[in-house]
Parts: C-alpha cells; structure tokens; sequence
C-alpha cells in the first residue's frame, strides 16, 4: 500500500527510503488493529493464563496458595462435577444432531421452488432466535410447569392420563432442557443450510431422480455431502454453545431436580459464587470445558476429513 | 412435485411454524390475561395487560433496567463496532504475514469458554475496585468492558472488507486524506450495511446477555433486564400474567429491530461463514 505522492517521488529516491515507507505504512496498520488486540488480551488471554494458575490453587475467596495438581485429582474423584460432565454429554449427543436433521430437513422443504408462503415458513422458523435465552427460558418453564399448558394440551388429547413432572423428574427434566434448545437454535442452523442450499446445482438432484434415488436417498447421498463443510461449521458452534450450556438451564430446572440437569457452566458459577467460594477448583472445572471443546472440534473435524477421501 | 409430497411438505412446515411461533402467541395471550386464567390454559386474549402492567411497576424496577440494559447495549455497540472494524480494516487493508498471525492468534479466543473466563476476570475487576471503583464491580463499565471487543466481529469486518474496492483509497490518498480520515470519510460510508448488520448483532448479544451481569452487577438498582426476567421467573408462586407482561415488554425492542432489519441479520450470520 503506497501513496500516489509517494509513487511520485519513490522513483527519485533509494530502495532505502522505500524500505522506510514500508515501514511507515505497516505502523499505521498495526495502529488500526492495536486497541482490538490490546482488548482481546487483556479480556481473553490474560485471564486464561489467570485461570490456568488458579487452577493449581487453593482456598476462600481472594486467599489462594498452590496446592499442585491436588485439584485436577479432585476433579475426578468429584461426583457432582462427573454428574455435570454426563448431563452435558447427554445434552450434546442427543440435541445437536436432532437439531442438526431437523434444521436440514425443515432446509430442504423450504428450498423447493414450487412452494408457496416460503417466506412466511422461514420467518416463522427462525422467529424463536431473536428471543433472548432467558426469556425464553422461563417461558419454557411455565410451559411445562406442573399444570403448564403443555400438560393440559396433553391430557385433553388423552395422550397422557396424568401430569408429566417436566421440571421435577430427573428423565423429564433432561427432556424439557432438550426441547428447549431444540426449539431456540433449529431455526438458526437452518437459515445457514437454506443458504447453502441455493449454492447447489439443480442438475444433479434431476440426474439422481433419473437414475430412480428416492427422496429418502437424494437427501442422504447428495444434501448432507453437499453441505457438509456447512454441517461441519454449524455442529462445531453447537458443540461451543452446549458445552457452555447455563441460560436455559438455570432458569428453567435451576439444575435440578438434585443436580440432575446441571451443566458444567452453573456448577462452575455455583463453585464461585453460591457455596463457599473455591476459585482454584472453580478454574479446573473451567479447564475440563476448555479441553472437552478442543477435543470435540477434533473428533468434528476428523469426522468431517474421513469422509471427504 | 405430486401432490402426495406437496401435502406433505406443506403439512410439515405448518407443524414446525405452529411449533415456532406457538410459545410468542401464548406469551402475548397470556399478558392479557389473570395469572389463575393462564393457569387454567386460557389461549384467548383477556383484558388485564394494563392491570398487569400496573402490578408490574409496583413490583419490580422496570424502567430503571430497561434503562440500564439499553446503556450498556447502546455503549457496546457503538465501541464494539468501532474497534472491530478499524481492526478488520487494519487486517485486511495493510496485509501482511505478521498481521495474519496475529489475526489467527486472536480468533482462537473465539474457543475460549465464557465460564472458564468469568473467575479470573471477577477477580480482575474486584483488583480494579480498589483503585478505580467507577470501573471496578458493580459498575455498568465492568459489563460492558470485558464483552466489548470480540474476535468475532473483527473476522466479520475483515471477511466484509475482502470485497471493499481498494482503489478507492488511493484516490482519497491522492486528495490528501490522512489514513484516520480515508477511514472515516470512505470506508464508514461505503460499508453501511456491514455496520448495519455487525450492530444488530452487537446489540442483540448485548441487550440478552446474562452470566457477566449476573456475576459482575450486585446491587438491584444496577440490575439488567435479563437479571430481572430471571428473578421474577424463579419466584415460587408466580403471577404469571405479570410475569409474561414483562418478558413482552422485555423482547419487544429486539423483536422490533430485528424486523426491521431482518435481511441484515441472516447477512450478517452469513458473514460469519463466507
């Protein structure tokens, strides 16, 4: 990037002053991005070495001293943390893909050129992602309070002959939760394939019918490969967003019913700021998460590359 | 299409709008209605939103958090747009291997869990407290600092900038425009629907944020609207049509602007994946 005055000149002048100018320019470049990277290290990094030492840590509140790798051992000896991990994991495996299909499946209705009101489908779809996460959340749970109207729904239906316990059965409990998600973010991860989808080649989708691919198969064979790098980038920030799962879960069950539906996030704020507060181990557990999303994005990845040969 | 899938599909998308928009009609209805009424399963609009508006001012602070969740929401968006995209300029304009380096190292932040940061950044304001209390916890600013750049925002500008016409800068140069001015009076100008799309997000993030307030912010009169949404859902004997009149109120504001600005916000998802 050199000026028009300087082009002028730099044809009078040495190869020495042209390095002076390249210079000059890639200081006011660095001026440009210098607050934002100042931020991002003093808000982001900095505190994760922070986090790093605390995690070798002990003691209350402000007073910590080094205590080895005592916590990381304590870590798993922890059932309330190996419950939380497990309710995570549960809530990771069974709520992304089902919303990960269902946002393709929803997708690839949605892109069929003869369909009318497509407009009216996709607002409707995506409206529940302008909601805020706890918003929503207590609207979720007296939706199925005890005689939410879910229940009531249900039992005029004759589905069900009594109440479901959505907020106090340890099972009904998890379910609740992955409703709840499911309801807030399948819209989301549609608009990204819906996308994507208008990207593909019509021809290819006529060449199967052809050769006689049901339905069933077209999506199979040609959707989910042809979107993949797509599928790969959504199932990625899923996995961020679920394993720093805490809205929804604090304001719909509190984690409870016991520590039933707690996720690693709350017990970590749980740790920090509703018992006694225990910020070394409190930075463990936030460094399992840490290592669970590097792991995850991983497998993704890996999962991802095997079948692109 | 045969008719068999046509009824199909249409079936299916009925169902998943039903599904979408049911719990948004049933808050509505509900505002309308007495708190026994909704729990009987009433879905026809009553006549009481204004009396639960009533009860809902004599209850709870609203203004005083719909205020402050407008400041800190407000203040972020401008400053968050601000440093984002001079820093997505500054990558993308003045290129080179050193930048690229630095850009990768700041979007691993990207991975970095809000809960493995909140400890140690708690502590970090609770240090600043004892020196500088109008920044230290407590304080609208502790809400709004930690949160306002993010590496987010800085990749959506500098993937936006990728299609910015660059020779336009050269011109500026030529009239004499120092760098800060080609910024300001060029790029800004040109670039006004990626400013668009960037602030709606930047205050849709803002405006819903929950764990950083409710670990930083303590007294009630700093309380925001999400920390006053979730008081009043965890109380025990609910008034819920009081309650769902202030989860309306409390999301009107992000569902209006997102209306408006709806084609800005899919822009900027997609932004983020181009």
């Amino acid at each position: 990037m050199i000026t028009a005055k300087v082009k002028h000149s730099q044809s009078l002048q040495t190869a020495k002053s042209g390095r002076k100018i390249r210079a000059k320019n890639a200081a006011i470049g660095w001026s440009f991005v210098l607050v934002a990277a100042l931020m991002i290290c003093v808000f982001y990094f900095y505190p994760m070495i922070q986090a790093l030492i605390m995690s070798f840590q002990t003691g209350n509140g402000a007073n910590l001293s080094f205590t080895g790798f005592d916590n990381y051992v304590r870590l798993f000896k922890d059932p309330t943390f190996l419950t939380t991990v497990k309710n995570t994991v549960i809530y990771l495996i069974i709520q992304v893909p089902i919303m990960i299909l269902l946002a393709l499946f929803l997708s690839v209705l949605l892109n069929n050129k003869s369909l009318k009101l497509k407009g009216l489908f996709r607002t409707a779809i995506f409206l529940p992602c302008v909601t805020s996460l706890v918003a929503y959340s207590v609207i979720f749970k007296y939706l199925f309070g005890q005689d939410g109207i879910i229940n009531i729904m249900l039992m005029k239906v004759s589905l069900i002959s009594e109440p479901i316990q959505w907020l106090t059965d340890p099972f009904w409990a998890k379910i609740a939760i992955i409703i709840a998600i499911t309801w807030r973010w399948t819209g989301y991860n549609m608009i990204f394939y819906l996308s994507a989808l208008q990207n593909v080649d019509e021809s290819i989708y006529e060449a199967a019918k052809i050769d006689g691919a049901s339905p069933v198969q077209q999506f199979f064979k040609i959707t989910i490969p042809m979107l993949k790098p797509i599928i790969l980038f959504t199932s990625i920030t899923s996995t961020i967003g679920t394993l720093q799962l805490f809205d929804e879960v604090m304001n719909i069950t509190k984690g409870g019913p016991g520590n039933a539906t707690m996720t690693i996030s709350q017990y970590i704020y749980n740790l920090s700021f509703k018992y006694t507060p225990d910020f070394g181990y409190a930075a463990t557990v936030s460094y399992a998460i840490v290592i669970m999303i590097v792991i995850f994005s991983i497998i993704q990845f890996k999962v991802a590359g095997d079948k692109n040969e | 299409m045969s008719n068999l899938k046509r009824i199909f599909s249409y079936t299916v998308l009925i169902i998943a709008s039903i599904v979408s928009i049911f719990p948004f009609l049933w808050m509505i209805v509900s505002s309308t209605n007495k708190s026994i009424d909704v729990t009987k399963g009433k879905l026809l609009p009553g006549s009481h939103f204004i009396e639960n508006l009533h009860n809902l001012l004599d209850t709870v602070d609203l203004v005083p958090a719909l205020i402050n969740s407008a400041k800190i929401s407000i203040i972020t968006t401008i400053l968050g747009l601000l440093i984002a995209s001079l820093a997505g300029y500054g990558f993308e304009i003045f290129r080179s291997k050193s930048k690229d380096f630095v850009f990768n190292f700041l979007l691993l932040s990207m991975m970095i869990p809000f809960a493995a940061l909140m400890v140690p950044l708690f502590r970090m304001f609770g240090n600043i407290s004892q020196k500088l209390p109008m920044i230290g916890i407590d304080t609208l600013s502790a809400v709004i600092l930690p949160t306002v750049t993010t590496a987010f925002l800085i990749f959506f500008f500098r993937q936006s900038t990728k299609m910015f016409p660059k020779e336009i800068l050269e011109a500026g140069r030529i009239d004499g425009l120092s760098e800060l001015g080609l910024f300001l009076r060029i790029y800004v100008p040109t670039m006004k629907t990626t400013y668009a799309a960037g602030a709606i997000i930047t205050f849709m993030a803002s405006w819903n944020s929950y764990l950083w307030p409710l670990v930083i912010l303590q007294s009630p009169e700093k309380q925001t609207i999400p920390l006053l949404i979730s008081n009043l859902g965890s109380s025990y004997s609910p008034d819920f049509g009081m309650n769902m009149t202030a989860i309306v109120i409390a999301t009107l504001p992000v569902a209006l602007i997102f209306f408006i600005m709806q084609k800005h916000f899919v822009a900027g998802m997609m932004g983020s994946v181009k």
